[in-house]
């Protein structure tokens, strides 16, 4: 008998098979029945997405429905602490699209980034939190969009507890009820990069600046598809099903080349409590194991993020890794403010990129951005508000799309 | 040392904190098993390393989620003390060790470790936690875990010039963003209501929360229990 080696050629076609998943025979159990048999006992109010939504499969098959509008917007307190470009880039796309929102104040943070640091909480405390907001946006009549992926990957594991522990049900709906609030828990938990997602190709029909001479790499966020995976997105178009779809997609429909790297699937070094007072770990991880790894065997123009720490590790972490001659350099932006620049946002009023430590303007450069034009018109706004004459930005000045290369 | 059949003790650590009783190791053990979240979080263990290789934290520190998983399951309560006493604070709960095969969460389990380690007000969490109270004290009274006024240059050195830039520019910086919600907030990341905050506090107290933190450190606990009572006295 004559056997015949497999050629590289053959292992490849193998690999570039589409992964399509059977819901039916998913290894993880949907929680989605469950969470309907509780509403039926009036344990819990179960609100459903509004529509107009989009169905998207998830990672073993199951449809999950993004909203496209009446969004409540559950902001991380991340970005809105040292990233306000990453959160303000989310709300101009949804004005550009002339969709409805709440941007509310009536929210908390999750405290998952304190809860992950320090544990100076408990189950109970955690879900209250979480059913707290929740409770708040069905006040609304809003279906909440989380902002944070950690928010994201904590309330989804927070929504698990909820649906298996009677103990703890009883226990969130004694604490709601000291403030009049129901147990609420949505039909959907949607992370905004979902909606980016289920939005590219309208933001590709608005995209009025070319970013095809563009090569980035992604970095997928750990808590975004590790925890809970099954409830994150997936295609068999991108990367063949294997990996998260999220990001990569969006960044594809507006001609950016996404390279792949080795190292994909690490995290980004965050460490929650590390980034704060141990940062030797996380400038060492994010530097030596993600920055540098790309530059060697990619060397992007630019990586792309869908969550506050990750911007945060890759993008703080690169400054003092230049004393120790590292091959560092990439500029860290989110899936929104790639899209809303694509789309003509101003680069100061609402991409902030000025929040950003790591270099930015060479990534404005190639891509024949005149920034400095911005960047001084922004100067103006800002010597305005010093002096007085104008309280702040408002979307009145941030909304209008700019000519970017003009 | 040769390995003896008086010696040799397959599956059980030697034991580290001799000065620590095996009863007290035991109950915090249990107090961890107990957690109505650790079935959830841990099924067995095959040992095949996959948490390990995907560990962020055993790149750089002496720690195995391997060792966690399978310390617990074999119900090694010296073990479990050592790695409540030196490990748990090195994990990144990044959760890249929720792709075990057999479906453990070894994060999870160190997140219930934590627990009980500050619950019972084991010195070597208080030491672990120095420095973080500013931290504690910010998302329990604020609502957000972080703050532009926190951005200083001498907690954020290693950030670069940008945060010196940041912190000379601050107050202008956030009236020039768009939104609503975050535009000339500087001690919290976005205006959030009254009434949010009050719910807040209620959570905290109702949960069991400031107990938690009356473990971890007592002069934090005063601050918070009194701003918070004065406003929920306020209403």
């Amino acid at each position: 008998m004559t056997e015949t080696l497999t050629t590289v050629e053959q292992i490849l076609e193998r690999k570039s098979h589409a992964v399509i998943r059977d819901s039916s025979v998913a290894p993880t159990h949907d929680m989605h029945e469950l969470l309907f048999e509780l509403e039926a006992k009036s344990e819990i109010i179960v609100q459903r997405v509004p529509e107009p939504y989009v169905e998207m499969t998830t990672k073993y098959g199951r449809k999950k429905k993004i909203p496209i509008e009446h969004t409540w917007h559950h902001k991380s307190c991340g970005h809105c602490g040292h990233i306000p470009g990453y959160a303000s880039s989310i709300l101009w796309l949804h004005r550009q699209f002339g969709l409805d929102y709440i941007d509310p104040t009536d929210q908390t943070s999750c405290t998952g980034w304190n809860y992950y640091a320090s544990a100076a909480s408990n189950a109970a405390g955690q879900a209250s939190v979480m059913a707290r907001n929740f409770a708040a946006a069905y006040e609304t009549g809003y279906f909440p969009l989380i902002h944070c992926g950690t928010s994201y990957g904590h309330y989804k594991e927070i929504r698990e507890q909820l649906v298996h522990h009677k103990e703890l049900r009883d226990e969130v709906r004694r604490i709601l009820g000291k403030m009049g609030k129901p147990l609420v828990i949505p039909e959907e938990i949607v992370h905004y990069s979902e909606w980016v997602h289920v939005m590219r190709n309208r933001i590709a029909e608005r995209q009025t600046l070319d970013m095809s001479m563009i090569t980035a790499t992604v970095h997928p966020a750990c808590h975004y598809y590790k925890i809970v995976a099954e409830d994150a997105i997936y295609d068999p178009d991108i990367y063949g099903g294997q990996r998260t779809a999220v990001v990569t997609a969006m960044l594809e429909s507006i001609g950016v080349n996404v390279a792949d790297y080795s190292t994909w699937f690490d995290c980004c070094g965050f460490g929650f409590r590390h980034v704060l007072v141990q940062r030797d770990f996380t400038r060492s991880f994010s530097v030596l194991r993600k920055i540098e790894t790309m530059k060697n065997e990619v060397n992007p123009d630019l990586t792309v993020t869908h969550d506050t720490g990750c911007v945060t590790s890759l993008d703080k972490s690169q400054f003092a890794a230049k004393a120790h001659d590292r091959k560092v350099g990439i500029p860290i932006l989110s899936d929104a403010q790639v899209a809303a620049l694509a789309m003509g946002a101003h680069p100061f009023r609402v991409i902030q990129f000025h929040w950003h430590s790591t270099d930015w303007r060479p990534f404005l450069d190639k891509l024949g951005v005149n920034w400095q034009k911005y960047w001084d018109e922004f100067q103006g706004d800002l010597d305005q508000i010093r002096a007085g004459t104008k309280s702040g930005i408002t979307w009145e000045d941030a909304d209008a799309p700019v000519n970017l290369t003009a | 040392m040769p390995t003896t059949l008086e010696n040799w003790n397959p599956g059980k650590a030697e034991n580290r904190h001799p000065h620590v009783a095996y009863e007290e190791k035991e109950r915090l053990f249990l107090e961890v098993k107990n957690d109505m979240r650790y079935s959830d979080f841990l099924y067995g263990c095959y040992e095949c390393g996959i948490c390990v290789a995907t560990c962020p934290s055993a790149r750089f520190y002496d720690f195995s989620p391997r060792v966690i998983a399978q310390s617990m399951a074999r119900e090694d309560v010296e073990r479990v003390y050592d790695i409540i006493t030196e490990d748990i604070w090195n994990c990144a709960q990044c959760f890249s060790c929720v792709r075990c095969p057999r479906q453990n969460n070894p994060g999870g389990l160190v997140t219930i470790l934590r627990e009980v380690s500050l619950k019972n007000g084991l010195q070597e969490t208080k030491d672990a936690l120095q420095g973080y109270s500013r931290v504690i004290y910010k998302v329990m009274l604020k609502g957000n875990q972080v703050s532009p006024d926190m951005l200083q240059p001498d907690f954020f050195p290693d950030w670069g010039p940008w945060v010196t830039e940041f912190s000379a520019n601050m107050q202008v910086w956030r009236k020039a963003i768009p939104m609503d919600s975050i535009r000339g907030v500087t001690d919290a990341a976005w205006r959030t209501d009254r009434k949010t905050l009050l719910e807040l506090y209620t959570i905290w107290f109702e949960s069991g929360n400031m107990e938690i933190i009356k473990e971890l450190d007592e002069s934090l606990y005063d601050l918070l229990t009194e701003v918070m009572q004065e406003e929920l006295e306020e209403g």
